[in-house]
């Protein structure tokens, strides 16, 4: 292309040319490279989001396009019970989950962080329950907390207590399902906090025990604050994942009784797919989705504030 | 001096290690972990126990002996055989095209100088703070519109890249050194020979992290496949196993039978590569 350029020229374009050349070469092979497994997310993602938004201004049955309806969705939302029992009893769940499994995490890192033989058999027994998949794990605590055959029950008369509702009871079964909850997910906090434990500096930890820390103070007053990133994750991820209850509820309850177990994103589901009022649903997948990241952003800053006055 | 005195102690010392009492900590650690895994071995004995033994009130913990018949039931009563493949199939798919596209995509993230890179890596990577309920409803729409809903295909579409997955890659590669590749370029490879002949050996430990925990994840999944299969044929395990237990509610032994050939796979997987499982979950993967 430059070959016809004046020899005056030459020499500028020349240094320019090899430049020029290995930056397009590199927009080629980045793009190659980063394009396509970037496209699919983006188009999986952004797409739906926006999509979900213009569907949540319709009356959308999953078949035909469906007809814009403002804001009706959202408008019936405010005198929906159910949702409303979705809403409190995802919060119930957020609210005991997050600290029992902040809490037993760290207590069990601290516990397996030492050596003793064997200790690789206690690290994997404690994640177990975390890869198998809700529905093992909802089919088999299904079974376990059964009113009528399972074996907590037996193990209540057998021990001369009276026989619980459990699952089967509206007042119990939510609880009873935060417990199933807790149980399949809490090695993740277990894994992060052991492997921030493991980073601390020895040196520290030696220099505590030197000046005659006890086991409390060395808690209290190096592990708690050296892991307190971990915990800060550790909540948001848990909220994320608390408010995306679906998959034990699905195995186990299916939301009952009396809706007693419905959760938001169950709820989500019976909408759009056993109602097929998907516009609706939408509704409630945006109202749940802006919660979040309320609470989200709401609790960094709080945590921010919290820091800069510490 | 002293190190000879330690050597001299080895058999003495030896055989006070073999004498000395087990940790106290065992006191604490093996009744937590027991109770941990508890509900998973009565999933193992429940499941050989007879229709029977099970539907009595307080059921037994140990099985009177070895009964196979929930196995039976499961394998030869139902599509579970079917539902084992299409499982096999849909997770292999996504973990090999994960492997191959997070690869390549967080190499070029890591590595390579191109317009907007920095940009597209910031909305991948927040695009995992979008959660799925929102756009599981138009995604369902869209795979009805290509006329793909109730296929195989539209469960492996969607997964065959992930942020996590890209992440992972691209903090890998970074904190990769580039000599190994700078050598090879100059040597007069391309960017592409680089990465298929020079990179691609050394990420091995990365790629490890990633097929363990995708293939877990893709395993393990129950709400798009429950969105998006209608017919028996095209069930994965999960979802199988769901409607399984809805037609047979009284055969506990069968349902438990299920449970365990369901999670044996994902559990072999775990035990095999819990060191590089437990890199991806934290994120630390290094060579």
């Amino acid at each position: 292309m430059n070959s016809t350029a004046p020899a005056l020229g030459r020499a500028a374009v020349g240094h320019r040319q090899p430049r020029d050349r290995r930056r397009l070469a590199d927009n080629v092979a980045g793009w190659t490279f980063a394009g396509p497994a970037s496209l699919i997310i983006l188009g999986f993602s952004l797409v739906p989001m926006v999509w979900a938004l213009t569907l949540s201004f319709t009356d959308s049955d999953l078949q035909t396009p469906g007809r814009n309806v403002g804001l009706a969705n959202y408008r019936a939302l405010l005198e929906d019970p159910v949702f409303f029992q979705a809403l409190r009893n995802t919060g119930l769940l957020v609210v005991l989950y997050i600290p029992a499994s902040l809490i037993a995490g760290l207590l069990v890192a601290v516990l397996l962080n030492r050596k003793v033989r064997g200790i690789g058999f206690y690290r994997t027994c404690f994640l177990v329950p975390y890869i198998a998949s809700a529905t093992s794990a909802g089919l088999l605590m299904g079974y376990i907390f059964d009113r009528d055959f399972g074996l907590m029950n037996g193990l209540f008369v057998k021990l001369g207590l009276p026989v619980q509702g459990l699952l089967s009871s509206p007042s119990q079964a939510m609880f009873v399902l935060t417990l199933i909850f807790f149980w399949t997910r809490f090695g993740f906090a277990v894994v992060i906090y052991l492997a921030a434990i493991q980073e601390i500096n020895k040196e520290i930890l030696e220099a505590a025990s030197i000046d005659g820390a006890g086991r409390w103070t060395t808690f209290r007053h190096i592990i708690v604050p050296s892991v307190r990133p971990m915990t800060l994750f550790l909540t948001v991820w848990g909220v994320i994942d608390a408010l995306q209850f679906f998959d034990l509820v699905m195995t186990t309850t299916k939301g009952g009784p009396a809706n007693a177990t419905v959760t938001i994103v169950y709820y989500i589901w019976q909408l759009a797919f056993n109602y097929f009022t998907a516009g609706y649903g939408a509704a409630v997948a945006y109202v749940l989705f802006v919660g979040t990241l309320m609470l989200i952003v709401g609790g960094f800053l709080i945590a921010r504030r919290k820091g800069a006055m510490a | 001096m002293k190190s000879l005195g330690v050597k001299n102690l080895g058999v003495k010392g030896h055989g006070v290690k073999g004498l000395r009492l087990p940790s106290k900590w065992h006191l604490v650690l093996l009744p937590m972990s027991v109770v941990t895994v508890l509900p998973f071995v009565w999933m193992i004995l429940s499941s050989v126990m007879t229709q029977g033994e099970l539907n009595r009130f307080p059921p037994p913990f140990w099985p009177e002996g070895i009964d196979l018949g929930g196995y039976r039931t499961v394998l030869n009563g139902s599509n579970f055989p079917r539902w084992f493949l299409n499982s096999v199939i849909v997770s292999g798919a996504i973990v090999l095209a994960q492997l191959a596209l997070c690869s390549l995509a967080g190499y070029a993230f890591a590595r390579i100088r191109f317009t907007g890179s920095r940009i597209t890596l910031v909305l991948v990577i927040a695009t995992a703070l979008i959660p799925f309920q929102l756009t599981v409803i138009p995604t369902f729409l869209i795979f009805n519109k290509v006329g793909l809903t109730d296929t195989l295909g539209a469960l492996i579409v969607p997964q065959l890249s992930s942020a996590v997955g890209i992440f992972l890659m691209t903090s890998f590669f970074q904190s990769f050194p580039r000599e190994l590749e700078e050598a090879a370029r100059i040597d007069g490879c391309s960017r592409y020979g680089v990465f298929f002949k020079v990179v691609l050996p050394v990420a091995r430990p990365a790629l490890a992290a990633l097929a363990v925990i995708t293939f877990i994840t893709a395993w393990n999944d129950l709400f798009w496949p429950v969105v998006a299969i209608n017919s028996d044929a095209n069930y994965t395990v999960q979802v199988g196993l769901t409607s399984f237990q809805g037609q047979h509610r009284a055969d506990w032994p069968a349902i438990m039978a299920g449970t365990v050939l369901t999670t044996l796979p994902v559990l072999g997987v775990f035990l095999f590569g819990q060191r590089r499982f437990v890199q991806a979950l934290t994120g630390a993967v290094k060579g």
